[in-house]
């Protein structure tokens, strides 16, 4: 069993944890992702690592209600535990293990999309602790839905805060935003990291081709086990068929069909559909 | 001395194909003692040469058959941890009962279910001897909880062991509770049972721990003070074709199909986890993993078939597998192979290309080599492929870990002595140094392996 020690609901429907999981939280490194099963019942969810303590022994986790797992999870409080936290699952992030002379050289940009806006921090944060300077574009619906923007205020040199709504920052795509840095503030970079939804992280890997600037993306697809098992991740790279869990999650994003990986994430949707009713039924029965 | 056997009382096709409780029920005490009378306790017993773990059959065979059942249990305690299990999911008739001199006029003795009987009577009447010899204090890791990790650690805590398992998984038992459907062993009262046996002999066991991600081989050693490992990490990566639309909505590996249905236990209402309701479904392989997802698509209301490019002859399922199968409405498609997967405008699975086949000469397997007949295409209707095509060792622990060998099929490399890898106080076994097998072979290199670190500990100590 696996203790929360802290939650807190970040902005409406997304909520931010610190779970006990010492073995987890002595190995982990951004970039790696979680898998938690809340309790006897429920499904094993993957979720990213967006901090850790390794004193404390508590791994950070930041997630979006969504469908049945992640409003389970959300109805959790502090004290309470869940019975499993695996990992850490997947490869560490590129940026974080390379050289940091190697680093030194590159002119870095971020970009965050919704709640992909939480497993970005660890990153630039652990990047600003080797004297290295990123450029950061988050991207959301509007001011209500931004996370962490003081965290990411002390970390990153450069951040720009896109709203789709135009209530907060700039009004427009997060990919508008790049271009405008590149085409009008001339700014060169040699490598961009774009974390969020695949729709998002599809798009900018169409314009960052167009320029031909590397980009990195961290995928989701649905898992099951995380550790190469199944096969359910899989998803295509170049003309080879990766495994997520164990091969990424970062990959090439110039490679990756972004189409089959969106059409293969939305798999189960009419099956999560009559899951929802089925939940909704039973907590009718149960009052 | 009557030539058949006595029969085994079954769920009948047409009910069982609509639950997932048990297909067999075993024989109850007046059916074994009549079965047991088969047995004509050969002096050379050949049915023991033939039984991977050498479990002295007549032995318990005759105890049983003198009302002697906690003696039959412990006879065969001697020599396996998991007899609930081997009874029901042993390939017998190419092992013990295959042998067995009986089969030669007439139907061999069943002596798996036998064991079965014995080894779930023992369990029923809560009879568990838990003997050991007193604690040495020296630590062994066992990595991976299927029956070559849980046998190993069974064996080392009955030599005074302090022994943890580490295992990736949420629950203990490898593919014992992933793999193998409930209908044809069940999880809670025959494989948690059979660990929790374990458990009282002192075993440890820390779920949620992957071996080269949230620990490392080398960390075991340095930090935490084990002596000696055992790696049972078995042969989880399911393969797939490389045809066309294999990436299609509907397609997916025997592993995840079992995974979600048995260890996720999707096809129960009070649980979370999702399975594709296929109304059609294709299984590509006719192995005892093929047979599974196919009679599980069974139970989950779909038309269900097997694709299989060689004959019946070849089938590597067990017999009784294939039989059930066949009872419960599977289609058996052989002789064919499928060549592409075709996919509707929304990217779901509508149908499956495949060739017919026809035997050629013998490859290098010994079996005949399935050869293409040209312009003998044809579509199979299908909604959902299952491929079930074999699975080869995760890579994971020796690429985290300097000094493991492995072979090119990615096997680790041991010495067939003593299980030793080429890293010297780490020991290898089961499915993760053969590729896929069976229990109880995985059981024996577990068994091997315990007698090996034994040894290794004793010298190092001495
Ligand atoms: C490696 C990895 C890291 C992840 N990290 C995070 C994280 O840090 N924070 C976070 O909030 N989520 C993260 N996710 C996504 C998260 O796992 C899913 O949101 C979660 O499984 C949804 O579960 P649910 O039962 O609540 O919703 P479901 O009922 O399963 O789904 C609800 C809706 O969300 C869609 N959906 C399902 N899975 C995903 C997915 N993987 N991505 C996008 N949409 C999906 C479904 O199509 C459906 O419409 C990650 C996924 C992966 C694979
Ligand atoms: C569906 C199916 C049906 C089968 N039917 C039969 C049958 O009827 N009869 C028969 O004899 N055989 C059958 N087999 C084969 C048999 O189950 C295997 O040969 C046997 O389970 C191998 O045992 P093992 O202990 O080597 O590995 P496994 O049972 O595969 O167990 C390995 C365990 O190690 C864990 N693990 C892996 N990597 C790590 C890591 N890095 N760190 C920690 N833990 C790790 C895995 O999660 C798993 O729990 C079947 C197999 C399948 C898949
Ligand atoms: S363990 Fe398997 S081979 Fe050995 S006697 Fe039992 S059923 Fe037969
Ligand atoms: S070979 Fe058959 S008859 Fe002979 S001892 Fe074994 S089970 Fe009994
Ligand atoms: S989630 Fe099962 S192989 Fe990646």
């Amino acid at each position: 069993m696996y203790k929360i020690t802290r939650k807190r609901e970040l902005v409406e429907n997304i909520f931010l944890m610190d779970i006990e999981a010492r073995r987890v939280a002595k190995s982990a490194l951004p970039g790696q992702f979680v898998i938690i099963k809340v309790d006897e019942w429920g499904e094993r969810v993957p979720l990213t690592i967006c901090d850790y303590d390794r004193e404390e022994g508590t791994v950070t986790i930041v997630f979006q209600t969504l469908g049945a797992s992640t409003k389970k999870l959300a109805a959790l409080s502090e004290g309470d535990e869940i019975r499993d936290f695996v990992g850490p699952l997947g490869n560490p992030s590129e940026v974080v293990t390379d050289e940091k002379e190697h680093l030194l050289k590159k002119k870095i940009v971020f970009v965050a999309g919704g709640v992909g806006t939480a497993p970005v921090y660890p990153q630039v944060k652990m990047l600003k602790e080797k004297g290295i300077d990123v450029d950061v574009i988050i991207g959301t619906r509007s001011e209500k839905t931004l996370i962490m923007e003081e965290e990411f205020r002390k970390v990153a040199k450069n951040l720009y805060v896109c709203t789709d709504d135009g209530s907060y920052g700039f009004h427009g795509l997060v990919t508008d935003k790049l271009k405008e840095l590149m085409e009008v503030d001339k700014k060169e970079y040699d490598l961009c990291i774009a974390i969020g939804p695949m729709i998002m992280m599809k798009f900018v890997s169409q314009l960052t081709k167009s320029y031909g600037l590397e980009t990195i993306v961290s995928l989701n697809p649905i898992m099951v086990d995380g550790t190469g098992m199944c096969g359910a991740c899989r998803v295509t790279v170049g003309d080879e068929v990766k495994f997520a869990c164990v091969d990424g999650p970062e990959f090439n994003a110039h490679l990756i069909n972004f189409d089959e990986a969106m059409r293969r994430q939305s798999m189960y949707k009419t099956a999560e559909g009559k899951k929802n009713i089925i939940m909704e039924q039973k907590s009718v029965h149960e009052h | 001395m009557k030539k058949n056997r006595v029969p085994v009382r079954e769920q009948k096709p047409e009910e069982r194909v609509r639950n997932f409780k048990e297909v067999s029920y075993g024989y109850n005490l007046e059916e074994a003692l009549l079965e047991a009378d088969r047995c004509i306790q050969c002096r050379n017993p050949r049915c023991v040469g033939a039984c991977p773990v050498a479990i002295n059959i007549p032995k318990f065979i005759l105890e049983l058959r003198n009302g002697d059942i906690k003696g039959a249990r412990d006879t065969i305690g001697e020599a396996s941890n998991l007899p609930a299990v081997c009874g029901r999911v042993c390939p017998q008739e190419e092992q013990c009962e295959g042998s067995c001199i009986v089969g030669i006029k007439g139907e061999p003795v069943n002596i798996g279910k036998l064991e079965r009987f014995v080894a779930d009577w023992a369990m029923e009447n809560r009879y568990r001897n838990t003997e050991k010899l007193p604690g040495n204090g020296r630590k062994v890791a066992v990595v991976g909880s299927g029956p070559a990790g849980l046998t190993c650690a069974g064996d080392l805590a009955k030599l005074g062991y302090d022994v943890t398992i580490f295992e990736a998984l949420h629950e203990p038992g490898g593919v014992l509770v992933y793999g193998i459907p409930e209908f044809r062993l069940p999880k809670e009262s025959v494989v948690r049972e059979e660990i929790s046996l374990l458990k009282d002999l002192g075993v440890k066991i820390e779920t949620n721990v992957i071996v080269g991600r949230t620990v490392t081989i080398d960390s075991l050693i340095e930090e935490e003070d084990f002596e000696g490992i055992f790696i049972g990490s078995g042969a989880g990566l399911p393969m797939f074709m490389g045809i066309k639309g294999e990436n299609a909505n509907g397609v997916m590996s025997a592993n995840e199909y079992l995974t979600r249905a048995n260890l996720m236990k999707a096809f129960r209402s009070d649980y979370d986890t999702p399975i594709s309701h296929g109304r059609k479904v294709a299984v590509v392989g006719a192995g005892n993993v093929a047979m599974d997802a196919a009679r599980t698509a069974v139970r989950l209301g779909a038309e269900s078939r097997i694709i299989y490019r060689r004959s019946e002859k070849e089938i590597p399922a067990r017999a009784e597998e294939v039989h059930h199968a066949i009872e419960e409405g599977v289609i058996m498609n052989l002789l064919t192979n499928p060549v592409e997967i075709l996919v509707d405008e929304k990217g779901f699975v509508k149908g499956m290309i495949c060739v017919k086949m026809e035997l050629g000469e013998p490859d290098e397997s010994g079996r005949r080599r399935p050869v293409e007949i040209a312009g003998s295409e044809f579509v199979i209707d299908c909604d959902s492929v299952i491929m079930s095509l074999g699975t080869s060792p995760n890579p994971l622990i020796a690429s985290t870990t300097k000094g493991i060998d492995t072979n090119r099929r990615g096997c680790i490399i041991i010495n067939e002595e003593n299980g030793e890898t080429t890293l010297p106080g780490v020991f290898a076994g089961g499915d993760a140094v053969t590729g896929s097998a069976t229990v109880i072979l995985a059981m024996s290199a577990g068994k091997k392996a315990a007698s090996g670190i034994h040894a290794y500990l004793e010298e190092k100590h001495s």
